[in-house]
């Protein structure tokens, strides 16, 4: 008796295992066959893109600088009532010259000392200054520390402190939605300190009427890109690349010299006599400039993704439309249109991404109103040194961009996308 | 005598071995950041050429500055230092020291005495702003203006006050798209003395106060964030006056040959030097210091002025500063340190930066966004 007999229902393969796992067994050596081959590109964007990126949005949490630089004085000050209106005891300055001392032997200090000066202004050299006599300060402390600067007898100071001693905060994130983090929670930055919030929504704003502005010329160029004979629209095909290659830099100064004052535009129209001489037009160093060179330097990517699924869209469909006895318009809007939106979708993504995260441009052409959240990134990133701002403000964005994604799904749905044919 | 004479032997044969181990600890090779352009230019001749010469190791030239602080903590944070020298800003300089990018340097021992005798640090006096800063050259913000564009009948504007008058100088203005100096500016031009600026500065009222002036120029005023776009404004006639590096300005002017003037009064006073990162290998630290030790003393200070207009650290090098090098005009009165263009000066205070620059900075940029 064989053993299928016994166990009615299964069936064996010809080396006498069961044809289930013998089936799993062959699909899983595919499966790690196939995993071998994308290996090298998976561990490429793991090592170096996912992990840099997840390094950097750490940082918007990350505030471990306060406990390792003054492990004592965090402790101490754990018993002290921000609310009050006394400074903290004795202990706290005792425990405070203590951790100094080795910070300054370790030259941290000056470390935490920025750290604070993001949140107090003047702590980067009230630290700077206290490190230089800490070790020969005798006690009591408190008092010694208040003749090294007064700062030291200043409430805000160690409610700072604080609020920054826990090893993770969303003091970053506050910051970077124009609130602060305070005793009792959030509190409103001044007025006169507001800037984020504005720059997001403008950011959202412009890169939306960029991607705009970029579906209403590229439409029509790729309608005639994919409806000419296949040799002159390999030519036009060219001047719509030649952009593409030409540096970023290039291509934003040229439309400097265009749209300055001075310029080739105002110059002929003062010619032509339609804008008076000393009354000429203002083009650029704000929104205007920015709309214009950011539309042009991102056009290609909109008219290669419709030009891509227009050319897969049989032209007989219109000719069947009219025949039928539509109108050229109602051929156009009912039949060809919606089978255009994919294409419209995939270079709207492409630029609408490309647009939020621009920098070099908005920090050319962009004058005052005309710069976008990424200009204050990359100042946090390169100047300020405030990472962890950086990062916060970066995090926010990537979120923004996501929850349009998810947004852009539920509506056109992402399956609506094409590149291609 | 005897006795003497092996002492000296010995002693001379210790320090010749210990020279030539030295020498030979010594890497070949060092990469030194800068800023590119003229400035750089005027280094190559002035320091890494002569040097090269001299001892034959090879100058690489990098030309990050503009993004040297944030690069140096990636490299830290990365572990993998490729710089042996950073050519930096004092406010950046102060920023590095306080992360412990930079090294610390005693400037008396390690850097050479000027040819009197007098000390490194007394040399370069208040221009070493910070522990790891070496002082190279002083520059200064200063304003450039349209010589064809002053009204007729109107005395051209002499200073940095002359950019807050429109009714005597109408038309575009340029300015640097940051609080400093353009906030000192604003203050002292509304009639602040020149000591109380900056603790003006840190109340709210003064903020608002320097505002309130800038106010006056705001939809006048094209803000520039490279140096070479005031200069480029000034010579296409986009602006009337506007500020700039006098060493731009001067290139303008005596190289290009374009109509524009020098207004110096409050310029603003900038330094710019060297910092050494922190936590170089041995070979490479002990390169970098001999390098130093050769490009900072009085002669090679006073040698780069020969190449740019930019005003030597030391005060031994100034009687030492000649004719430009290709021009061959004499290069003393193009030097924001000449008596005759300072005769108001405005110092940057770095350390008062230091501390209120990421908060003044925030209320700058909330004041140009509305």
């Amino acid at each position: 008796m064989t053993e299928a007999t016994t166990q009615p229902g299964r069936v064996l393969a010809a080396d006498g295992t069961p044809l289930k796992r013998s089936l799993a067994r062959a699909l899983r050596m595919q499966k790690i066959r196939a995993l071998m081959l994308v290996a090298p590109l998976l561990i490429f964007v793991l090592v170096t893109f996912i992990a840099p990126i997840a390094d950097m949005l750490f940082r918007s949490i990350e505030n471990q600088v306060v406990k390792d630089t003054i492990p004592r004085t965090v402790e101490a000050l754990d018993s002290w009532d921000p609310h009050s209106t006394e400074l903290p005891p004795e202990a706290v300055f005792a425990a405070l010259q203590a951790d100094l001392v080795e910070a300054v032997d370790q030259k941290t200090h000056t470390r935490l000392g920025s750290r604070l000066n993001y949140e107090y202004s003047g702590a980067a050299s009230l630290l700077r200054k206290t490190g230089r006599g800490v070790e020969k300060m005798k006690a009591p402390y408190q008092e010694a520390f208040l003749k090294v600067d007064k700062d030291w007898g200043d409430l805000e100071l160690w409610r700072t402190l604080y609020i920054y001693s826990p090893a993770y905060t969303n003091g970053y994130f506050l910051n970077a939605v124009d609130l602060k983090k305070g005793i009792d929670g959030p509190e409103a930055r001044p007025e006169n300190e507001q800037i984020y919030i504005l720059l997001f929504k403008r950011t959202m704003f412009m890169s939306l009427v960029i991607t705009f502005s970029c579906i209403m010329l590229g439409y029509p160029v790729a309608w005639i890109l994919a409806n000419i004979r296949a040799r002159t629209a390999n030519l036009l095909m060219i001047l719509v690349l030649l952009p593409f290659w030409t540096s970023l830099l290039v291509r934003t100064s040229a439309w400097k010299v265009m749209l300055q004052q001075e310029g080739v535009i105002n110059e002929t129209l003062v010619w032509l006599g339609l804008v008076a001489d000393n009354d000429r037009l203002i083009l650029i160093n704000n929104q205007f400039g920015t709309i214009v060179a950011m539309t042009h330097i991102l056009l290609p990517f909109m008219i290669l993704p419709m030009y891509s699924v227009m050319k897969t869209i049989p032209p007989s469909y219109l000719r069947a439309a009219k025949s039928l006895g539509a109108t050229n318009w109602t051929a156009f809007w009912r039949v060809y249109f919606p089978q255009s939106v994919p294409g419209i979708g995939a270079g709207s993504i492409l630029v609408f991404i490309l647009a939020i995260g621009y920098y070099i441009t908005p920090e050319i052409v962009g004058g005052t109103d005309g710069t976008f959240i990424s200009n204050r990134i990359a100042y946090h990133i390169s100047k300020s040194l405030n990472w962890g701002l950086g990062a916060a403000l970066g995090a926010i964005l990537l979120g923004a961009v996501l929850l349009l994604y998810y947004v852009y799904d539920k509506i056109v749905g992402i399956d609506n996308v094409k590149l291609g044919g | 005598m005897k006795r003497i004479n092996l002492l000296l032997a010995t002693s001379a044969a210790v320090s010749l071995a210990a020279g030539s181990a030295f020498a030979a600890d010594m890497a070949n090779e060092m990469t030194i950041v800068s800023w590119g352009g003229a400035y750089s230019a005027s280094q190559l001749n002035a320091y890494h050429n002569p040097y090269s010469e001299k001892t034959g190791v090879k100058i690489i030239n990098d030309e990050s500055s503009p993004e040297a602080v944030a690069k140096l903590r990636a490299m830290k944070e990365a572990n993998n230092l490729t710089w042996d020298l950073v050519d930096v800003e004092a406010a950046d300089a102060i920023r590095l020291c306080d992360e412990g990018l930079a090294m610390e340097i005693d400037a008396d021992t390690q850097l050479a005495d000027a040819p009197d005798g007098t000390k490194a640090k007394d040399d370069f006096g208040d221009l070493m702003v910070s522990d790891c800063f070496i002082p190279q050259i002083v520059f200064s913000t200063t304003f450039g203006y349209r010589k064809d564009m002053v009204p007729a009948g109107t005395e051209p504007p002499t200073g940095a006050c002359d950019v807050f008058d429109l009714q005597k100088y109408p038309g575009k203005r340029a300015l640097n798209k940051q609080p400093v100096a353009n906030m000192e500016w604003a203050l002292l031009c509304d009639g602040v003395a020149y000591e109380d600026v900056y603790d003006t500065l840190e109340t709210d009222e003064g903020v608002a106060r320097a505002f309130a002036k800038l106010d006056t120029i705001k939809d006048q005023t094209i803000w520039w964030t490279a140096s070479a776009q005031p200069v480029q404004l000034l010579a296409d006639g986009e602006i009337f006056m506007g500020s700039a590096y006098n060493g731009r300005l001067f290139a303008m002017i005596e190289e290009q040959k374009q109509p524009v003037g020098m207004a110096w009064d409050w310029q603003m006073f900038d330094i710019d030097g060297w910092v050494v990162p922190a936590g170089l290998p041995e070979d490479r630290l002990a390169r970098v210091m001999d390098y130093l030790y050769f490009a900072t003393d009085t002669q090679r200070l006073a040698d780069q002025a020969k190449y740019i207009s930019y005003g030597p650290a030391r005060k031994s090098s100034a009687p030492l500063v000649g004719k430009h090098a290709t021009l061959g005009i004499e290069m003393a009165p193009h030097m924001p340190t000449d008596p005759n263009n300072a005769k108001h000066t405005f110092v940057n205070n770095y350390t008062w930066w230091a501390d209120y620059r990421d908060d003044l900075d925030a209320k700058f940029q909330a004041w140009l966004a509305n």
